[in-house]
């Protein structure tokens, strides 16, 4: 069985950083125990620190500003057609969506909304949208997502390839230009759609991205890949 | 371990029961994340969510029935001794649930309601999810590898996780705790073969019908615990999964898996298909051969309607009638070889009329020979109406095309071809694929013995009706197109 019907959690309560109840793994013979207490964000993202972020060893970008989602009730997810997701995310939702790079906490109205801007480091390869949404206590189905990073780049590199996974559909941007996008249902795997040949510029360069689902756990993973496939990784993320 | 072993017997007698045209199964098929089938008691048994289930004497022909407590989503089953043991998840399964769940166990001496050694045994909880970490302890799935039990769960919220059983109880080991092994899948099934753990499960949408995505993906481990890896090196945990089989023709959205190992190499595998077309677009149980390669586990196909050149895997000797083999003119214009000095022009193959002018009457020997692109050697296999069938496939009329000239069985266990189909036990053939792609073909009729006998070359030219062996090429049978 599968999430299919949604129900959006109404009512986007009071944002809770603090660090609330780590969970564990279930075990044998716990009852189910249901609850209404939001998690921490702990186990997926850990605040950013001055150092800029290397890639990990597979070359994933660890390092975004994340914007509180945005409500857009979908139901079900097979209408994620290109059209239906191009329209939905080129959508001006907030000034200065598609350009320059929010700062950490900055809040933007969004759809009649007060969003944040939040600046993370992920703890694993993918980065976990839906828990992000969760901690908090922010809707988690039926949202888009807006994700920003900077890549600085020691030289010029030609000739590399934005490798994206998201679940669900999304569009990404590098440097202003659309690189990639991920229509229809999809579910999160590495290197699921992978952009035409690019350049990074010596220095900084954006990218920017948005995700978009109905009843699905929402995250996404990125990194770039040359021309062999393989991770580019002398690169370092910072958010400024 | 959603694996059943079966030992093919000759008492599974079709129910002769209507199908759709074109249909994979006969009967009342209407499942929705179907168990691995289980024997007992002489039938076939599958449970799907919800409390009922299906049962079936030849795996064919399914109707309602069986009984399984305790409702809740997607069980699997596994016999284990004299025990099945079944596991089924309550709670979970989605945002109006929640993904608050328990996955439980209870076992039974018997899966047929009417026996004494049926009742259900509650064993209790052995995995759970709290709704907010990242898994949905639903969909469980056994594997029983080497003495150990081990159990898949979750869904598309999160984690798939690995735990292990006592195979003595049906209890979490205890101290043992759950293994993350994979990402964005659900419906998993576990697999064991020549070392590797093989973790199955679905991707794509459930649950809307000819609009769901649903298909079967898998990954292999060393150990049971993972890492699982695709065929690109993908980890699970990234989201990997080599395709096993997805929607074709008039099904769509395989899911659930479940292996059906009839042995002699040769295993199938159950599912349901969200939305069989035939079927008013409903969900059913769907049965399918498997097949390996390269050691990874692949859908197969059963033979479709049409026609054949039937091809020995031992000597590559066409399956014909053993006619007077009737020339072809050849332009012998200034030579045969070189240019003709005059036009060309397409020349016409034989026709069945100039092939068939001097056969007699009444039966025709078959043997093999060189294939000759003659109409005595091409064959026009369907489904027979009304004739039932068993584990997914049904019994087929194999015939000369263009005639009514049917294969049959003899009683002194030849083959031959009648004059005319009739319908009768010895003109109704098993066709299952084997898990190298080849076919295995096998009269409906016993002919007296107690194991089935299959087609065989037994000599380079010489098809009889023999024993099946494994482990031979000769009873290995390829259908080409002609």
């Amino acid at each position: 069985m599968s999430d299919l019907l949604l129900q959006v959690r109404a009512g986007a309560m009071a944002a809770s950083l603090a660090a609330l109840s780590v969970v564990g793994p279930s075990s044998a013979g716990a009852a189910v125990a249901g609850t209404t207490e939001a998690p921490s964000l702990a186990p997926y993202f850990s605040a950013i620190d001055a150092t800029p972020k290397a890639p990990d060893a597979d070359g994933f970008l660890q390092r975004w500003l994340l914007l509180e989602p945005i409500v857009k009730p979908n139901r079900s997810n097979t209408g994620f057609t290109g059209t239906y997701v191009r329209e939905a995310l080129t959508t001006q939702y907030f000034p200065s969506q598609f350009k320059g790079v929010p700062r950490d906490g900055q809040a933007v109205s969004a759809a009649g909304a007060p969003l944040r801007w939040h600046a993370l480091d992920t703890t694993l390869f993918d980065v976990k949208l839906f828990n992000f949404a969760q901690s908090l206590s922010k809707p988690t189905y039926g949202v888009i997502f807006w994700a920003v990073t900077v890549v600085n780049s020691p030289r010029e590199i030609s000739n590399v390839r934005l490798a994206v996974g998201s679940n669900s559909a999304s569009i990404w941007w590098v440097n202003g230009k659309e690189a990639a996008g991920l229509f229809g249902d999809r579910r999160m795997v590495m290197d699921d759609v992978v952009s035409a040949p690019l350049t990074l510029h010596k220095g900084k360069n954006i990218v920017r991205g948005a995700v978009i689902n109905g009843p699905g756990l929402s995250d996404f993973c990125v990194r770039f890949i040359d021309e062999d496939g393989h991770p580019i990784r002398d690169i370092a993320l910072d958010l400024r | 371990m959603r694996h059943l072993v079966f030992a093919m017997t000759c008492a599974s007698l079709a129910l002769l029961s209507a199908a759709p045209a074109g249909a994979q199964l006969a009967g009342e098929p209407y499942i929705h994340d179907p168990s691995t089938i289980a024997q007992s008691d002489g039938k076939y048994y599958t449970f799907g969510t919800g409390r009922g289930g299906l049962v079936s004497d030849d795996g064919w022909t399914w109707h309602a029935g069986g009984e399984r407590p305790g409702g809740g989503v997607a069980p699997d089953v596994i016999k284990i001794g004299d025990r099945y043991y079944v596991a089924y998840a309550v709670g979970g399964g989605g945002m109006n649930g929640g993904h608050a769940s328990n996955v439980k166990i209870m076992w039974t001496k018997s899966l047929d309601p009417k026996s004494p050694d049926f009742g259900y045994h509650d064993v209790g909880v052995v995995a759970s999810s709290n709704g907010v970490e990242d898994c949905d302890a639903i969909d469980p799935a056994f594997l029983y590898a080497d003495g150990r039990l081990w159990l898949s769960y979750g869904t598309y919220f999160g984690y798939i996780r690995m735990v292990e059983l006592d195979p003595k109880s049906g209890e979490r080991l205890s101290g043992n705790q759950p293994v993350d092994v994979a990402i964005d899948m659900e419906a998993t099934a576990l697999l064991y073969r020549d070392g590797y753990y093989y973790l199955l499960g679905t991707h794509g949408t459930c649950c809307d019908g000819p609009n769901s995505s649903y298909n079967i993906r898998v990954g292999r481990s060393r150990t049971p615990t993972g890492p699982y890896l695709d065929n690109m090196g993908i980890p699970l945990l990234k989201g990997g999964g080599k395709l096993v089989v997805a929607g074709r023709g008039r099904v769509f959205g395989p899911g659930h898996f479940g292996l059906i190992d009839l042995g002699d190499g040769m295993q199938k595998y159950s599912m349901h298909y969200e939305a069989d077309m035939d079927r008013s677009a409903r969900s059913v149980l769907g049965i399918q051969p498997l097949l390996w390669k390269d050691n990874w586990p692949l859908g197969g196909d059963n033979v479709g309607s049409g026609t054949y050149e039937i091809q020995s895997a031992r000597s590559g000797g066409a399956l014909e009638l053993a006619v007077d083999f009737v020339r072809m003119p050849i332009d012998r214009r200034g030579g045969f070889f070189g240019p003709p000095p005059g036009s060309v022009s397409p020349v016409a193959m034989q026709t069945l009329a100039q092939d068939s002018a001097a056969w007699p009457a009444g039966p025709i020997d078959v043997d093999l020979a060189d294939y000759m692109i003659r109409p005595h050697q091409q064959w026009t296999v369907t489904p027979a109406a009304g004739a039932g069938g068993y584990f997914g496939s049904p019994y087929f009329k194999i015939v000369i095309a263009g005639t009514d000239r049917a294969l049959a069985a003899t009683a002194d266990r030849k083959v031959v071809a009648v004059p005319a189909f009739t319908g009768a036990d010895e003109q109704l053939w098993r066709i299952d694929q084997l898990i190298d792609g080849t076919y295995r073909i096998t009269p409906k009729a016993s002919l007296g013995s107690k194991t089935p006998l299959a087609l065989v070359a037994i000599g380079a030219s010489t098809p009889v009706l023999a024993k099946f062996d494994p482990a031979s090429d000769a009873a290995r049978w390829e259908f080409k197109t002609p």
